[in-house]
């Protein structure tokens, strides 16, 4: 029931306030005769009525929502809100001068080149697995880059939209050495640590189950918490996705003495999240991500990105990515060279991922599937024209 | 030709009435926080709509599909969110029921050791007191869960503690006892508690007619705990040990306790008695000197002074504050989250929320039932008191 009309309202209420005054001087000035009737107190009928008028004006500002235009809001803020992992080397994760660094980290940058022109101009807010929902929901955040798994009813019941994938993940586990595992079903009755409000726990429990296998759940909230844990022998494995154990792995005292098992049990799609209803905004994201991975497969690098502006580039499909033909800018409502900001912040999706979890990093992580399609991998972008 | 003002009547004559007065305003108040409640729900469910998120209750009834380290019923990953809330608020009841019997019980003894005329014992306490209630509960539950936990053997390396306890990282582990009529025992139990009651009453009624005292103690303990042997005998004398059995990763079968319910149990229990202790420390001093001394006059032996004088007189001051521990305590419980024990905010308003996405009904349910479980507390501590109070003739 929203009242947009709280002046109009706010004007009348006065107008009934003061009328009710002044018959009520009028009153006790013609009492003024009769003892003790003047001591009696005026009922404070102004303060009541503005207490009401806040309640109701309060209410219905409820009711008005922040406008869906994410890409105005964050225009006029000049600044990016992005969630990302709390710290999870690869993705999202400080470096040594405080800075953020990791694949999702880099959409962020992206994202805040494309819209603000200046990929510095990103807060990033560090969420665990169990607030980055309700960060996005409620507005805190304007984009969720943070390793966060596709699932259909995280897409169609919790008010956000998915806008691709970044990387193609799986559950995997990771334990000691020492245990000479073979096989996930190996760990029948094991106590394994997992981190709770992800895809991997309710992975464990359908695996399990499915296998007609016990297992001993320790679940908690933060990754540091599952790692402290199994590194204190609470419990004989992890799960979680494969690339986190991969990065996990190499912060533990001696990495060698763990191993990961090469069962993944489960599809984990990784993407960047958006709230559902902007379409604009939705589309931004989408095709920063799309103008990432096609720029990799036409060649387009951080680099030769402004060699290519200038030289006559033949190929047409370089020039609409680069903004040179068409007007695909005006579809999302930003400038034509978006996707030019974009590959000289972040470079191309290969050069990300490379610096990041590839070779480049320390984490070395074979492209596998996410390898360009042409490559034999699920990287596939639809085209920019 | 002046007519006389008072007898004049208006129909804003009510406006000066301060009794039609007050009965308005108040109404007023009432109708705008009314309608400030029914925007606030109307507006959340009108915007969660509009979000496209889910609302309503019915996700409770949908599988949960996780597992949880300790249920005190029967629970798997493929019953309900609704049994897994149960879960969770009865691993809630258990720590915090637990937790109110061990801190009750190490409060009082601290608090008497505080008293003591013996200088180690009453410094002791003092130590006790003052180092852990200053420092706070988290931290401690960290101390508990990591330093302790780091400490413990592995399963293979476990040394067997009286023969069949067992300590590890992974919990204590130890036989678990399966009755043949357990059902029979349990009420033969409360049969005997029952009988003791009414027992306690007519010696009480006795003392007070007659003055002739009859032995309490004994007679209540043979009922209490006699009754539920002989019913034992009686059904054929059946108790089984499952014990736990040592297998590839850990000690399977047994009861085991997990280490986070020890250690947040552990927590919880000594943080809260250290405030316990200075509550029965004040309500022992707090009863005159004199009441003690006319005590030692009219003959009345240490004994017979604390439990007749002293005592009854001390907790009339000690059962107030003491409530409020006890819902410290219960709210409290709520860190577990930080250890992983699955309590109610862990498994409810942490992983259900997370999986649902209903942030909105379960903080609700969430905090419905903490109101109802520190009300339910309140009401049985005030009817205690009720009782314990000196009733003035």
């Amino acid at each position: 029931m929203p009242f947009p009309r709280c002046d109009a309202i706010w004007i009348f209420v006065r107008a009934i306030v003061g009328w009710i005054k002044r018959s009520a001087t009028q009153q006790s000035t013609a009492r003024l005769g009769h003892v003790g009737s003047h001591k009696r107190a005026r009922p404070n009928l102004r303060g009541v009525a503005q207490f009401l008028f806040a309640v109701f004006c309060a209410t219905s500002a409820m009711a008005q929502q922040p406008a869906s235009r994410t890409l105005e809001a964050v225009q006029k803020r000049g600044v990016l809100n992005c969630g990302v992992n709390t710290g999870l080397a690869g993705f999202s994760a400080p470096n040594d001068k405080g800075e953020w660094t990791g694949i999702d980290a880099d959409f962020c940058r992206a994202v805040a080149a494309a819209v603000l022109n200046d990929p510095a101009k990103v807060k990033y807010l560090p969420l665990n697995a169990k607030e980055r929902f309700t960060a996005l929901q409620s507005g805190e955040i304007d984009l969720l880059s943070r390793n966060t798994t596709w699932t259909m009813s995280r897409d169609t019941s919790l008010g956000l939209a998915f806008v691709g994938v970044v990387y193609y993940d799986g559950s995997a586990f990771m334990a000691r050495k020492s245990l000479g595992l073979k096989s996930v079903k190996d760990l029948a009755n094991a106590s394994i640590c997992t981190q709770t409000g992800t895809t991997n726990e309710l992975v464990l429990a359908d695996y399990f189950a499915t296998n007609k296998l016990a297992f001993k759940p320790v679940v908690f909230e933060r990754l540091v918490e599952v790692l402290a844990a199994y590194n204190s022998g609470r419990c004989d494995a992890i799960t979680t996705d494969s690339s986190q154990l991969i990065s996990e792995r190499l912060r533990l005292q001696n990495p060698d003495e763990h191993e990961i098992l090469p069962e993944l049990i489960s599809k984990e799609p990784l993407g960047p999240v958006v709230r559902q209803g902007d379409q604009q905004w939705e589309s931004i994201a989408r095709w920063i991500l799309f103008a990432m991975i096609n720029a990799e497969e036409l060649g387009v690098t951080q680099k030769n990105v402004d060699e290519l502006l200038t030289s006559t580039a033949p190929n047409p499909e370089v020039r609409r990515l680069l903004g040179l033909e068409g007007e695909f800018g005006k579809g999302i409502g930003l400038p034509n060279d978006w996707a030019v900001r974009v590959l000289r912040a972040v470079g191309n999706y290969g050069e990300s991922f490379d610096r990041n979890l590839g070779t480049g990093s320390r984490l070395a992580i074979p492209r596998g599937r996410n390898a360009l399609w042409q490559n034999g991998g699920l990287q596939y972008a639809p085209p920019i024209r | 030709m002046q007519r006389d003002v008072s007898a004049k009547r208006s129909w804003l004559d009510p406006i000066y009435d301060p009794k039609i007065r007050g009965i308005v305003f108040q109404a007023l108040l009432v109708i705008a926080l009314g309608f400030l409640a029914y925007e606030i729900v109307t507006n959340t469910i009108a915007n969660l709509k509009r979000q496209n998120i889910a609302s309503g209750f019915d996700f409770l009834a949908r599988t949960a599909g996780f597992e949880v380290s300790q249920s005190v019923i029967p629970y798997t990953s493929t019953d309900s969110y609704a049994r897994a809330f149960a879960v969770g608020l009865t691993n809630t009841l258990l720590v915090a029921a637990l937790g109110i019997a061990i801190a009750t019980v190490v409060g009082f003894i601290v608090g008497l050791g505080r008293l003591s005329s013996n200088w180690l014992i009453a410094k002791l306490s003092l130590l006790y007191v003052e180092v852990v209630r200053n420092v706070p509960l988290l931290l401690q539950l960290f101390v508990w869960y990591i330093a302790v936990l780091r400490a413990l053997p592995q399963p293979h390396d476990a040394k067997p503690i009286a023969g069949v306890f067992h300590l590890d990282t992974r919990g204590l582990h130890g036989p678990l006892p399966i009755f043949g009529h357990g059902w029979l025992i349990v009420l033969a139990a409360a049969v005997g508690v029952g009988l003791a009651v009414t027992y306690y009453r007519r010696a009480v009624q006795r003392q007070q007619l007659t003055g002739v005292r009859t032995p309490l103690l004994w007679p209540s303990l043979g009922l209490i705990l006699g009754l539920p042997v002989v019913a034992f005998l009686l059904t054929g004398a059946s108790l089984q040990f499952d014990h736990p059995v040592l297998g590839r990763y850990n000690f399977d079968g047994g009861l085991t306790l997990l280490p986070e319910f020890l250690a947040l149990l552990a927590g919880l229990s000594f943080y809260t008695a250290s405030f316990i202790a200075e509550i029965v420390r004040s309500g022992i001093e707090g009863v005159p000197r004199g009441q003690k001394e006319a005590a030692d006059a009219i003959g009345l032996t240490r004994g017979q002074a604390l439990r007749l004088v002293v005592i009854p007189q001390a907790l009339r001051l000690i059962i107030p504050p003491l409530t409020n521990q006890y819902l410290n305590l219960t709210k409290n419980s709520a860190l577990a989250v930080a250890i992983g024990y699955p309590d109610l905010v862990s498994v409810f308003a942490g992983t259900v929320l997370n999986q649902t996405g209903q942030a909105v009904e379960v903080v609700l349910i969430t905090m419905a039932v903490y109101l109802a479980i520190s009300l339910v507390t309140s009401i049985l501590m005030n009817w205690f008191n009720a009782r314990m109070a000196i009733v003035e003739r």
